[in-house]
């Protein structure tokens, strides 16, 4: 009897019946913490509804193909782009030229930006010297500084590589930064209590206990870099996802541009699994102590 | 073993348009070998300013502090810290977390895991070497606390209402486990609480501080903890009638103490 009071009636009718009421994450907690609960199945539902109005609004003949083509339409041309390429180079060979522009931006503003931004929540000296630069470049949006970084740096790999660099750097230097102050008092006091220098406090109490905001912030940081990437590929590229979006798109060839979008997408998700990943194995502790 | 506090005054500067705060005014206090001394007081009378003190991480601004003659400049292994809470590192198990002092001062991992066993088995954690430290209860945790204080062989441990955050209950059982652990190894205590039974039950000499300006009041000798030690159960030392009338003493004090202030 008493499962019947803990736990709503589940044959209630429907699903929004079900919904609107407080369902327990775990046996009798139906009074928890708000937006607790499992996911998994409601996305799923989510993902197959917008492809199923996706087919419904093509197949019905609602919208003209030029403007939102069929899912088959989309399949189709990347079976065709996969197999023949586009404009001359394979679909292999964009994936990987973006890919390692995203990922060699990423990698060298980790190398710089974690190190820096260590260093500026440490010391006020690094803080009042890269405070400015930072903050004041990191709210303009990449376009607007790219014709800079074409006059400057030409048009090949540097000027790119340098654009996503540039997106990625700022976040990955403020999480490092606000990181520093993720140790408690206490653990910086236990630490030289025991007669440890200052360097010492830093390696062994400062910086393990920023790693979960540094994880944090690279997984901001590579997001940053995929959007970027479009912005970077515009100019005198030649290759990559980015210029096969933006030519398709002179074209109207809509399917590839949205071929192309689905595919950056799915890079850039799948890479944030694997960092969810690395965080539950690297930092089981995050925020529970 | 003996600490000497020598007219130790701490006044913070004026600020914002504040007047200077005496956080503590001319406190003399000395702790001799195996002493287990008491600080007691309300919330601002400066007892975790004097630990702070006392372990070198705050400088006084006027007066002296010296350890067996030799004067107190900053923090140091012979005086081991235990807070109150938020001290273990969670990315480290119990057994690296009992063996830090000893790492931070360079000894050897084999060496300083023996040590850390040893302590691990005194405070009743064996089996519990590998386990994350976020995964025990607040009692055990303080538990890794004690024993990391206690494998740098410090003269002195200094404890920041080491019980403040367990549960009723646990809390008496880790009185008993501190007092047995301080007949055991012998060191001696700087214990700060809100709770006067604990201070009493606890101490060899209480200090009863008072707010604005952070002062001793009142400094009290105590038995109980000796009888508790001597085979009588620890209910009983507290239920009887000299330590009821003592903790009514006591109270009564701390509140004249803080009508007067206030």
């Amino acid at each position: 009897m008493t499962d019947k009071i803990s736990s709503p009636p589940r044959d209630a009718a429907g699903l929004i019946a079900r919904l609107s009421r407080a369902r327990p994450t775990r046996p009798g907690e139906i009074y928890g913490v708000p937006g607790q609960g499992n996911t998994l199945w409601l996305s799923a539902c989510s993902i197959a509804l917008f492809f199923f109005v996706w087919w419904l609004v093509t197949a019905m003949g609602w919208v003209k193909p030029l403007f939102v083509p069929s899912p088959m339409e989309i399949v189709a041309k990347f079976i065709s782009i996969w197999n023949n390429g586009f404009i001359g180079t394979s679909f292999l060979d964009h994936l990987t030229i973006s890919t390692v522009r995203v990922f060699g931006a990423f990698l060298l503003a980790c190398v710089i930006g974690l190190p820096l931004g260590l260093a500026m929540g440490m010391s006020p000296v690094m803080r009042g010297i890269f405070d400015p630069p930072i903050e004041f470049y990191r709210p303009i949006p990449p376009l607007a500084y790219l014709p800079l970084m074409i006059i400057w740096f030409g048009i090949g790999e540097t000027s790119k590589v340098l654009l996503i660099f540039l997106s990625v750097f700022a976040p990955v230097v403020l999480g490092a930064r606000s990181g520093v102050k993720s140790a408690a008092i206490e653990q910086i006091h236990a630490a030289y209590s025991f007669g440890a220098t200052r360097w010492q406090v830093m390696r062994y109490v400062i910086m393990p206990s920023a790693m979960p905001e540094i994880l944090t912030a690279m997984r901001i940081g590579i997001g940053f870099g995929w959007t970027t990437l479009v912005a970077a590929e515009m100019v005198a590229a030649t290759k990559g996802l980015g210029y096969m979006v933006l030519s398709a798109s002179q074209f109207l060839q809509t399917p590839i541009v949205i071929m192309g979008i689905f595919v950056i997408a799915i890079i850039a998700f799948a890479f944030d699994l694997l960092m969810r990943f690395v965080e539950r194995r690297l930092v089981p502790w995050k925020g529970r102590m | 073993m003996r600490l000497n506090v020598d007219s130790l005054s701490v006044i913070y500067p004026a600020a914002d348009g504040r007047p200077p705060v005496a956080a503590l005014s001319q406190i003399n206090l000395t702790i001799e070998d195996d002493e287990f001394v008491v600080a007691l007081g309300a919330s601002g009378c400066g007892k975790s300013t004097l630990l702070n003190l006392i372990a070198g991480f705050l400088s006084p601004t006027s007066g002296s502090l010296k350890l067996d003659d030799k004067l107190v400049s900053g923090p140091g292994a012979d005086r081991a810290v235990v807070f109150q809470k938020h001290a273990l590192l969670p990315w480290l198990n119990v057994l690296d977390n009992v063996a830090f002092g000893l790492q931070i001062q360079g000894v050897g991992k084999n060496a300083r895991h023996e040590t850390a066993d040893k302590f691990i088995g005194l405070l009743g954690l064996n089996g519990f070497q590998q386990s994350p430290v976020y995964k025990l209860s607040g009692g055990m945790q303080q538990r890794v606390g004690i024993a990391r204080a206690l494998t740098c062989d410090p003269k002195i441990l200094l404890m920041d209402e080491p019980l403040g955050a367990l549960d009723a209950l646990t809390r008496e059982k880790a009185q008993e486990l501190i007092l047995n652990i301080w007949n055991d190894t012998h060191k001696s205590v700087f214990f700060i609480t809100h709770s006067v039974e604990e201070a009493l039950f606890m101490g060899t000499k209480l200090i009863v501080m008072s707010p604005r300006p952070g002062r001793i009041m009142h400094t009290f000798d105590l038995p109980f903890s000796r009888e508790f030690l001597n085979g009588t159960p620890a209910r009983q030392v507290k239920a009887s009638r000299e330590f009821i009338c003592l903790r009514e003493d006591v109270l009564k004090i701390i509140f004249a103490d803080e009508e007067q202030a206030a």
